[in-house]
């Protein structure tokens, strides 16, 4: 039986290029299977702490399990109107770091940046950031069960918004 | 182009239409900032975002940067952030607290109150150099509030704020009541952007009947969230033409609201919360204002860019013009102080980035929206004419309509001409 303990850095690199595969390729319910039932989606404010409590405080993205599950279906829909036709989008991740195993998670995180086209637009916008991931062992799989993206722009300009999910 | 040309009706036809032109013309955009932008009051910031003496925000209104802040006596003042001396900007910091401010050009200091503390070699001038204040920061010319709202105005013979408001007050005082203790702002901004002209966010801000045709994915959520409970279609309420270019669109709402419409998601605990916030409203403002308060929604434009929707959440949103084809928009999210800690704070929070912000299930879709009437009022030449005709009745007075009437931007549309005819400067 695998262990959080015995996921090597390559392993979980592998498992960040499989998920921002499944992004770019817009496979959006296979994505959503990297993570727990009950996972977390959540992108801070990029004014404020980015560990301050999303109860208390306004993020951009705050999804629970089932946030994160309606959030898939409803990039899946024509009407999903900021994302259809798809954007196009390239997603480049690293400097991958092992934060730690504690309280039944591995912890790790790494950079990313990703360009976004849209036919409409014909503009290029550019995220980056950083990711960090709360993995957990669900049979010999790991599963997410946390993804907190850390935006490094200061603002959405001129993005003007984050239909994506990063 | 001729503004006075900008809106053309035709009684026959009972129709309201707006020139493309104004959305994309550079030279409207100028006369805009030069007579609008110039002449109105424009939200600032909310009273509890600088609640210690010292705290300070630097925000941009009508490209001007200016500080605003609680000064060490504890009154609130907002300044140009331009140094008296070359011009720099005295204040480099988007926040923070500071009991002065010093620049870094040839490091002149001033107290957070504005008043001069020392200049580069003093002893080289006069004694008399500083005399009147004319070393001091500048305060904007007039700086006014209504109920922890602070507005700028850059005119100084502008009217009151309050006569500015007029019939907004109330709308605003139905908002602003809901709280026991007092309305605040959680966290900071949200600060995003659309490559649109300004005056389509106006005229999104007070528009739901665009809600079904472009927000399917939200109202699929919500139908979820609330065991299908919520009906959609026609909805008891008003639209109102305010004066001024201000409008509001008021009417029951279809959704959970944290004060006071609760929804299965919330579990049976909150009903009673919910069902106490409820008693508490009808035991101060009377059955009739505590339905308003609780079960209606408001979406509220004060004229120029203001805009404060108390929908499924409460979101103050201003927005910026850069030029005719770029705006940037912040928003907030206001709540009451009782709610800190507890779970009526997080549902309204979540109720908030479900709809609003640039990561929610609607907002994108407006952006996208607005970027599609943007590109499109390129055609202007052969495809001239917005239309805004929904509930226009030529030989009415256009003040009152039905919730989806396009009046509010009919409104919005008219105080704008007036102000772009007006020469009284």
């Amino acid at each position: 039986m695998r262990e959080l303990k015995d996921w090597s850095r390559s392993d979980i690199e592998d498992w960040l290029y499989s998920e921002a595969a499944l992004l770019d390729e817009w496979r959006l319910p296979e994505w959503r299977q990297l993570f727990t039932e009950d996972a977390r989606y959540l992108v801070p404010n990029m004014a404020g702490d980015p560990y301050a409590p999303p109860e208390s405080t306004l993020y951009l993205i705050s999804d629970d399990g089932h946030h994160l599950t309606e959030r898939v279906k409803r990039l899946g829909k024509k009407t999903a109107h900021a994302e259809y036709p798809h954007s196009t989008t390239h997603r480049t991740i690293s400097n991958v770091r092992f934060l730690g195993i504690g309280d039944g998670e591995l912890k790790v995180s790494c950079n990313f940046t990703i360009n976004r086209t849209s036919s409409q637009s014909g503009v290029i916008d550019t995220y980056f950031g950083r990711q960090e991931y709360k993995f957990v062992q669900a049979d010999e799989k790991l599963l997410a069960r946390e993804k907190r993206s850390i935006l490094s722009i200061g603002a959405l300009r001129p993005h003007g918004k984050l239909s994506i999910i990063l | 182009m001729n503004i006075a040309e900008a809106i053309r009706t035709e009684a026959a036809a009972s129709r309201f239409q707006i020139s493309r032109q104004a959305y994309t013309d550079p030279a409207v955009y100028q006369l805009e900032m030069d007579r609008i932008f110039s002449h109105c009051w424009l939200y600032v910031g909310h009273s509890t975002e600088i609640e210690k003496p010292g705290d300070f925000k630097t925000r941009t209104l009508a490209d001007r940067s200016v500080i605003f802040l609680k000064d060490r006596n504890g009154s609130i003042r907002c300044f140009l952030n331009v140094c008296p001396h070359r011009g720099a900007q005295v204040c480099r910091l988007s926040e923070g607290n500071a009991r002065s401010f010093s620049c870094i050009y040839h490091g002149w200091i001033f107290e957070n109150t504005g008043k001069s503390l020392s200049i580069a070699e003093p002893e080289t001038y006069p004694p008399n150099f500083g005399e009147g204040g004319r070393n001091d920061l500048v305060p904007v010319p007039r700086f006014e509030e209504y109920r922890g709202f602070w507005f700028v105005n850059f005119d100084r013979k502008a009217q009151s704020l309050r006569d500015y408001l007029g019939d907004a007050c109330d709308y605003i005082d139905v908002i602003v009541d809901q709280a026991a203790t007092e309305m605040h702002i959680v966290g900071k901004a949200q600060e995003y952007s659309a490559r649109a002209n300004w005056k389509l966010l106006a005229e999104n801000s007070t528009d739901i009947l665009h809600v079904e045709a472009l927000h399917p994915t939200y109202l699929d959520l919500v139908a979820t969230n609330s065991g299908g409970a919520m009906k959609r279609g026609k909805m008891l309420g008003k639209c109102v033409d305010l004066g001024n270019g201000h409008s509001v669109i008021e009417r029951q709402a279809t959704y959970g609201r944290p004060i006071a419409q609760w929804i299965s998601l919330w579990g049976d605990d909150a009903k009673a919360e919910i069902d106490a916030i409820y008693d508490r409203l009808v035991k101060m403002y009377g059955e009739e204002r505590a339905i308003r308060m609780a079960r209606y929604s408001r979406n509220l434009l004060i004229f120029p860019n203001l805009v404060i929707n108390d929908i499924m959440s409460i979101t103050v949103r201003s927005f910026q013009p850069k030029a005719a084809d770029y705006m940037e928009v912040n928003v907030w999210a206001l709540a009451p102080k009782e709610e800190i800690g507890t779970p009526a704070l997080e549902r309204r929070l979540s109720n908030f980035l479900e709809f609003l912000g640039p990561g929610g299930f609607a907002t994108p879709d407006d952006i996208e929206a607005l970027e599609s009437c943007q590109r499109a009022a390129l055609s202007a030449r052969e495809a001239p004419w917005n239309d805004l005709s929904k509930g226009f009745d030529p030989k009415s007075a256009d003040k009152v309509g039905d919730t989806k009437d396009e009046l509010p931007q009919r409104a919005f549309w008219r105080g704008w001409q007036a102000r772009l005819l007006s020469t009284g400067a």
